[in-house]
């Protein structure tokens, strides 16, 4: 492996495992109760936001996410404390605890908890930059069970009508909450977007480094003119839909573990350098949840 | 922020003359729909020439409200000022996740103020034979929504200025145009009749009297179209010396009764009007604000008409009968003095 490619993979690792380890803090902290509603996590999915995020440019590129967006919003440069505070519904989140898991907006990042809604609104933003000509790509994350929504469809074909600067980044985890894929969607799944004649790659969505070099070409195609893209990213979600009451195989689950971006990534890098890292992001995102609990105690 | 009344412009020509002035002036302002371009011009023509006059703003879209619903809100949130026509208000079934869940929901689920300056206009109501789909009257379901603001010009309105003040106002606007409203001639002061703004607010409530002289019989509170009706109404009753003030607001959601409480309390007798279905209406709401109010004052209970809970049938008997109508209004007011 040459040095920039251990250059990436490094950056890319950490930002993974931060937003594993955020991920895993909230399961936790939704059984001790001190997280009401619900989270989505995107455990086992990390590779699709840290590489897709990786190839816009910050402040002029815009995310649009969904309800599974917390590592969206960590990979598009979001911090952590202000997220996880958001989620324990704490006035110091970054929306002051109103908007919650689903519903995070901050600089060119918004979240929404309707599937596939924000298909349209993103494409309305890509008309805008196109018009302004401010140069800036839409990237709207969704997953596979989001396709069988009627203004997905919509924004393909609005967006391949006028050649807007939108990227689609479909993270297919096989599941649309307990349904798999083979009882919601007929027909081939990853060519959604090819009637409308929008290029679409298929790609592993858990080796971070082939999500990374897709990304950056898909984006650069869509600001450089080339119209609306669609990365269709095979991936495997590790975790519960939502908070638990998973009903799907262990072993299965276990078996795809060992596939996961994670461990993936770490098979190129030094263990001890990965276990220090792991240590290291484990007692920072810690002491971010102390701090928050510790503010909450003595404000009480 | 309302100016003059131009002398007799119809409904159309004052929202027309509008989009062309603000198009003219805001070259944020992007214009949305389908079959809008000329030589069309939209369903209702009220688009007609903006296409010639600015090719690149006027953007006709697939047969996807939802979709080009969501479109302008994006484009709202980055900073244009889209203006959405949907073709039939029935339509606007289809968009209601994104004008309830998107639109709406993001001025402030964010846990600060954002700017969705956006404005989705469209005709309502019955009268043309188009039947039960393309008939309805359906702005009830979104009244009440938070952060949608609801406006629904009467012919005595202004109906372009409001419009640009619901451009201006840079939240979602929900702009209500009766189809029967448009070919009409803009309401002003004349024989019978005297007209005035009763609040002076971006989207203001008229009050049309049929008397100069003397207190009001019946206070008659309606919206949008149901100005066609009140007006030759109000001057047949002003030969019968009966006095009527009808207040018209414009703005139906969020909504309050406080300009109209004077006016309630003098005369006591109370008629409020709506073309939408009973039930659940715009009217049940205007009711229980003004009894709160007023209740020591009332001489009668709050009168309450609106259109019968069914289906909009396309043959004219049946769709007369099912549509309030002048001589439903008529016999109400008269049992109201009986």
């Amino acid at each position: 492996m040459d040095a920039k490619r251990n250059d990436l993979l490094t950056g890319f690792y950490e930002k993974m495992v931060l937003i594993n380890t955020v991920e895993s803090s909230l399961l936790n902290l939704f059984a001790e109760g001190l997280l009401r509603g619900t989270v989505h996590t995107c455990l086992g999915q990390e590779a699709i936001p840290t590489g897709v995020c990786a190839a816009l440019e910050p402040g002029r590129d815009i995310v649009c996410s969904n309800h599974r967006g917390h590592g969206h919003f960590l990979a598009f440069g979001g911090e952590a404390r202000p997220l996880i505070a958001e989620i324990m519904g704490d006035a110091s989140g970054v929306c002051r605890g109103i908007g919650g898991s689903q519903h995070i907006q901050l600089g060119n990042f918004y979240s929404n908890g309707i599937l596939g809604g924000m298909s349209p609104v993103a494409t309305g933003m890509a008309l805008a930059e196109k018009r302004k000509g401010s140069g800036g790509v839409v990237v709207q994350f969704l997953g596979d069970g989001a396709l069988a929504e009627g203004v997905v469809s919509e924004a393909f074909n609005m967006a391949a009508l006028w050649s807007l600067p939108i990227l689609f980044a479909v993270e297919s985890n096989g599941f649309a909450q307990s349904t798999p894929t083979a009882l919601e969607h007929a027909g081939k799944l990853s060519a959604r977007g090819a009637p409308y004649g929008i290029p679409i790659t298929e790609l592993d969505g858990n080796d971070v480094l082939a999500v990374h070099a897709a990304a950056q070409e898909a984006v650069g195609a869509a600001r450089g003119a080339g119209g609306p893209q669609i990365l269709f990213m095979n991936t495997y979600r590790l975790g519960p839909h939502s908070k638990g009451d998973d009903p799907r195989d262990p072993a299965e689950i276990a078996r795809h573990a060992e596939q996961a971006p994670i461990p993936r990534a770490r098979a190129g890098l030094d263990p001890e350098w990965c276990d220090t890292t792991d240590h290291r992001i484990a007692a920072e995102v810690a002491a971010i949840i102390q701090g928050i609990r510790s503010a909450r105690i003595a404000a009480q | 922020m309302n100016a003059p009344l131009p002398a007799s412009t119809t409904y159309a020509k004052s929202l027309n003359a509008a989009l062309l002035e603000m198009m003219r002036e805001d070259e944020r302002i992007y214009f949305l729909g389908e079959d809008i371009l000329d030589p069309y011009g939209g369903a209702f023509k009220i688009s007609k020439g903006l296409s010639s006059a600015f090719p690149d703003r006027v953007i006709t879209t697939p047969i996807s409200e939802a979709g080009f619903t969501g479109l302008a809100t994006g484009m709202a949130l980055r900073g244009l000022r889209p203006i959405v026509e949907i073709m039939f208000g029935d339509f606007l079934a289809i968009a209601a996740d994104q004008i309830i869940n998107h639109m709406a929901k993001f001025v402030t689920m964010y846990g600060r103020d954002l700017e969705v300056p956006v404005v989705v206009r469209t005709p309502m109501g019955g009268g043309r034979g188009y039947g039960a789909t393309h008939s309805q009257s359906l702005e009830k379901i979104f009244l009440g929504t938070p952060n949608l603001t609801v406006v629904a010009p009467s012919h005595a309105h202004d109906p372009g200025q409001l419009l640009r003040n619901a451009v201006a106002l840079g939240r979602p606007v929900l702009f209500i145009e009766h189809k029967m409203l448009y070919p009409e001639t803009l309401l002003a002061s004349g024989g019978a009749l005297m007209i005035e703004p009763l609040t002076d607010e971006p989207f203001p409530t008229m009050l049309m009297k049929n008397f100069s002289r003397g207190a009001a019989d019946v206070l008659i509170v309606a919206y949008g179209g149901m100005s066609r009706l009140l007006a030759p109404l109000a001057r047949q009753m002003a030969e019968e010396e009966i006095n009527l003030a009808i207040a018209l607001p414009a703005l139906l959601s969020p909504m309050t009764v406080a300009p109209l409480l004077p006016l309630a309390a003098q005369c006591g007798r109370v008629l409020l009007v709506e073309e939408g279905t009973t039930g659940f209406d715009w009217g049940a709401e205007v009711a229980a604000q003004l009894y709160a109010a007023t209740y020591k004052t009332l001489k009668a209970p709050i009168a309450r008409l609106a259109s019968r809970a069914e289906i909009i049938p396309t043959s004219t008997a049946g769709e007369n009968a099912m549509l309030v109508g002048a001589a439903d209004i008529e016999s109400k007011i008269l049992e109201l003095l009986a």
